[in-house]
């Protein structure tokens, strides 16, 4: 493929989409890890949701 | 399921750990077969190869405006109809519509360069898109700096729907003033005035980035009911606290 005088150009959009769709990939997935790790410990800790209490206290 | 039934974030993660599998290998399908026919596309008879600038300029461009919009139906459901996810779509919205905005504002210089002999101009077009992109800047800092996510929401809805009524200027400003930018060539009264050859993968690529933005989208809604569980929860926990 011949990307002709203005290669370079064309190259660096492709380059910066890459790049922002990475970070937005790696910030999102990043913070899904956070949220799960967060979650994990405070249930280790015995800290419910009160939707969970409910169902708990429920005959 | 029944569509009233996902207003419960529970059972929304549940829709959205099932669906969202599928939205990532469809993504990566269409882009792979996207690209493959960008790579085959002929050059444009005036622009040359930098035409291949635009399969990425026009869906960022597209996606940048959906994203507002996105930002704009979630801004109604928390203001009229108080729907416990419009604001977590509304907030997980904004950080990608940013991103998709800067691809625009990025690759739209990098396509003017070549062709018009300057990386930008203050014209109607330009700098409402830079307008689009500051508002989004707002936007996130309004939410990142505010604690009580239910205090941010209304301030952001209220944003959402002022910054609305630069859309359609983005559209038409091309229409309504003199611009260095050209005019509309796909959604236009008359149809599309760009031959398949070049139409086809861009339109290709489009429905690639869309797909990508509710890829990211979904799961930036996962993120954010799961970080609302983890405040209600330590909440919970201060609360059982003896003082």
């Amino acid at each position: 493929m011949n990307l002709g005088p203005h290669a370079i150009f064309i190259i660096a959009s492709y380059v910066v989409v890459v790049v922002v769709v990475t970070a937005l990939i790696g910030w999102i997935a990043a913070d899904y890890a956070a949220q799960q790790r967060i979650l994990r410990n405070l249930e280790q800790r015995g800290v419910t949701r009160r939707s969970q209490r409910a169902k708990g206290d429920a005959p | 399921m029944a569509v009233i039934d996902l207003a419960n974030p529970t059972r929304f993660l549940t829709l959205v750990n099932r669906v969202l599998p599928w939205l990532i290998g469809a993504t990566a399908l269409v882009f792979a077969y996207g690209l493959y026919r960008v790579a085959g596309a002929p050059d444009d008879y005036q622009q040359g190869a930098t035409v291949k600038i635009m399969y990425l300029h026009v869906p960022g461009a597209w996606l940048g405006m959906m994203g507002w919009g996105v930002m704009t139906v979630a801004a109604l459901g928390t203001l009229v109809w108080r729907h416990p996810l419009a604001d977590v779509a509304g907030k997980a919205a904004a950080p990608i519509g940013a991103g998709f905005t800067f691809i625009c504002l990025a690759t739209g210089m990098l396509w003017g360069r070549p062709m018009w002999g300057t990386y930008w101009v203050w014209d109607a077009r330009l700098t409402s898109v830079l307008v689009l992109f500051l508002l989004y800047l707002g936007m996130l800092a309004l939410y990142w700096t505010a604690e009580d996510p239910n205090r941010s929401a209304r301030a952001a809805a209220i944003l959402a729907l002022v910054g609305a009524v630069n859309i359609p200027i983005i559209k038409f400003s091309v229409d309504w003033w003199n611009t260095l930018h050209q005019p509309a060539s796909v959604v236009r009264m008359g149809g599309a005035a760009i031959d398949a050859s070049i139409l086809v993968p861009l339109l290709i690529m489009a429905l690639a980035f869309t797909l990508l933005f509710f890829t990211l989208h979904f799961a930036a809604m996962r993120n954010e009911i799961l970080r609302r569980r983890v405040r209600s929860m330590r909440m919970m926990q201060a609360r059982e606290v003896p003082v």
